[in-house]
């Protein structure tokens, strides 16, 4: 019972991770069609900066919307001048082109940073957690951090127009431009945004994880795990679908599977999703008439 | 009173396709106009070089008396150019009200609300339908969700592609009775491209005929219904 309490918590506390990663991934998805798969090392890069403004001496929350920042003009750089030529060209190229630059952004980290593992501060470690050590201050901190995220999202999705804009645009751009929606504006726009909610979601995790540029590598199977299993068009049920993805990873590696076995467990849920329920838990069914 | 669009001498290609030679084209400004011809003629083409979407164009293209060639289609639109395309473009994952809200991205000012309950007006089938996503919607309700969505933009040119495209004929005639009603009440100017010649003539006040690229007749709407060559090729008479 104590042990799968603990595998419980261990399971919620990577899980809420997970699915502030997979909130950047369903962000992206939603904002520009495509899943990115260089987020992760994006997060890794903007967390490394928030731990040079830190190094400066800067107070936590500055050095955090620092980071923030020079992540969200970065992925608005990188759409502009490494996605934006791929935009019209068939899905595997832009594909190349993540893979590409998540291979860059990691080595540039590792280049700039070394391959050692360092420390990262959180600054929830004055909250007290649950049940003495089952749920720690830390995860309470994340799960504020991501539902605060989330809600303003799927807010600005629904409600805002350019929010409004950015799915047209993703979508259908060329009757966007017709409704004098500036597409390529407005995509840049969305990965800046992405990159923001990802560089959250690696600077959250890197107290627990220890920051090192291959931080995010196995994290973001297991946040795009969550995204497909909650809906990758639903950011509420992508987000739920990052815990669930933490509690299923770590009750599995206790009891079936091993731990050696646990990315595996990541791939054998995402191909099980896209073979069984491929709009997810949550998902909404996009209806398209011919 | 300045037209509100005129077009002359306007080439227009798809990479080295070219699809228009010479065109020319008046739109009297808060009138109907229609632009005719059969299919391949151009007609889609014409409407895409006003917008500058998908086709490069050179010649003159000017909305009420300035250029607008080449111009980016998002600054296009802000000067008062709805174009609701042919398959009418409507964003299937998104519901009704966020296509309609959509339809006026490109105005600042604080009645867009109220233009939004005249539309579910003109419509009434679009408001039982207002959270649905448009993509369950029939045929002739996203047409009709098409349109609304273009005069939410309160254009001073509305560019209409095949709007009767598909649809039943009890829908066609419902969709241009309000669209008759609406250019009548307001100073609203309209090209409209229409497979349907007749359909097209009878709500028109001036026209044109394009064939294999070029424009044959182009004139008052009258003139068009008296010539030989439309009544033949076109209305059956």
């Amino acid at each position: 019972m104590e042990e799968l309490l603990h595998q419980l918590s261990a399971g919620f506390s990577s899980g809420c991770i997970y699915a502030c990663l997979a909130l950047s991934l369903v962000l992206i998805y939603q904002a520009t069609g495509h899943v990115n798969f260089a987020q992760g090392e994006m997060a890794t890069f903007a967390t490394y900066v928030a731990s040079v403004l830190l190094g400066l001496g800067l107070p936590y929350w500055v050095a955090f919307a620092g980071a923030v920042a020079v992540a969200f003009a970065g992925g608005m750089l990188v759409q502009v001048v490494l996605v934006r030529p791929v935009q019209k060209a068939p899905v595997l190229s832009a594909v190349a082109v993540y893979i590409g630059l998540l291979v860059i952004f990691n080595s540039v980290a590792g280049w700039i940073w070394g391959f050692m593992s360092r420390d990262f501060p959180s600054p929830f470690a004055s909250w007290n957690g649950i049940g003495g050590s089952y749920i720690s201050g830390h995860s309470l901190g994340v799960l504020a951090v991501t539902l605060c995220v989330m809600t303003a999202v799927a807010l600005f999705f629904r409600l805002t127009t350019v929010g409004l804009a950015m799915r047209a645009a993703a979508v259908n751009p060329l009757s966007s431009s017709l409704l004098g929606i500036p597409v390529a504006r407005t995509l840049a726009l969305g990965w800046g945004m992405a990159a923001a909610v990802g560089a959250v979601s690696g600077i959250l995790a890197a107290p627990i994880l220890y920051l090192d540029p291959n931080m995010m590598g196995g994290l973001l199977l297991y946040g795009f795990a969550g995204a497909l299993l909650g809906g990758i068009s639903n950011p509420w049920g992508a987000a739920l679908g990052g815990v669930l993805v933490g509690l299923i990873e770590n009750l599995a590696g206790a009891y079936l599977v091993g731990t050696e076995l646990k990315l595996l467990l990541a791939l054998a849920l995402i191909v099980g999703v896209l073979l069984f329920k491929p709009h997810g838990l949550f998902g909404l069914r996009t209806v398209s008439r011919v | 009173m300045k037209p509100a669009l005129q077009i002359s001498d306007l080439d227009a290609a798809y990479g080295s396709v070219q699809v228009l030679r010479k065109a020319y084209l008046t739109v009297p400004a808060g009138k109907v106009t229609s632009l005719l011809g059969a299919n391949g003629a151009g007609k889609t083409t014409m409407l895409r070089a006003i917008s500058n979407v998908l086709v490069k164009a050179s010649g003159r293209i000017e909305l009420e008396g300035e250029s607008i060639l080449g111009m980016p289609t998002d600054r296009i639109v802000k000067r008062g150019v709805a174009h609701v395309p042919d398959g009418r473009g409507t964003l299937a994952h998104m519901t009704v009200r966020e296509n309609l809200r959509l339809g006026a991205y490109a105005r600042r000012d604080r009645e867009i609300d109220a233009d939004m309950e005249r539309m579910l007006g003109y419509f009434p089938r679009l408001k039982e339908r207002f959270h649905q996503q448009a993509g369950t919607l029939s045929g002739g309700e996203q047409q009709m969700l098409a349109i609304s969505r273009a005069l939410m933009l309160r254009p001073r040119l509305l560019i209409l592609d095949e709007p009767s495209f598909g649809l039943a004929p009890k829908v066609v005639r419902e969709i241009f009775d309000i669209l008759g009603a609406i250019t009548t009440e307001s100073s609203i100017s309209v090209l409209l491209v229409e497979q349907n010649a007749s359909l097209a003539l009878a709500l028109s006040d001036r026209a044109c005929l394009l064939e294999m690229g070029e424009v044959v007749i182009e004139g008052p709407a009258q003139e068009l219904r008296d010539d030989d060559r439309v009544r033949r090729a076109y209305l059956g008479t």
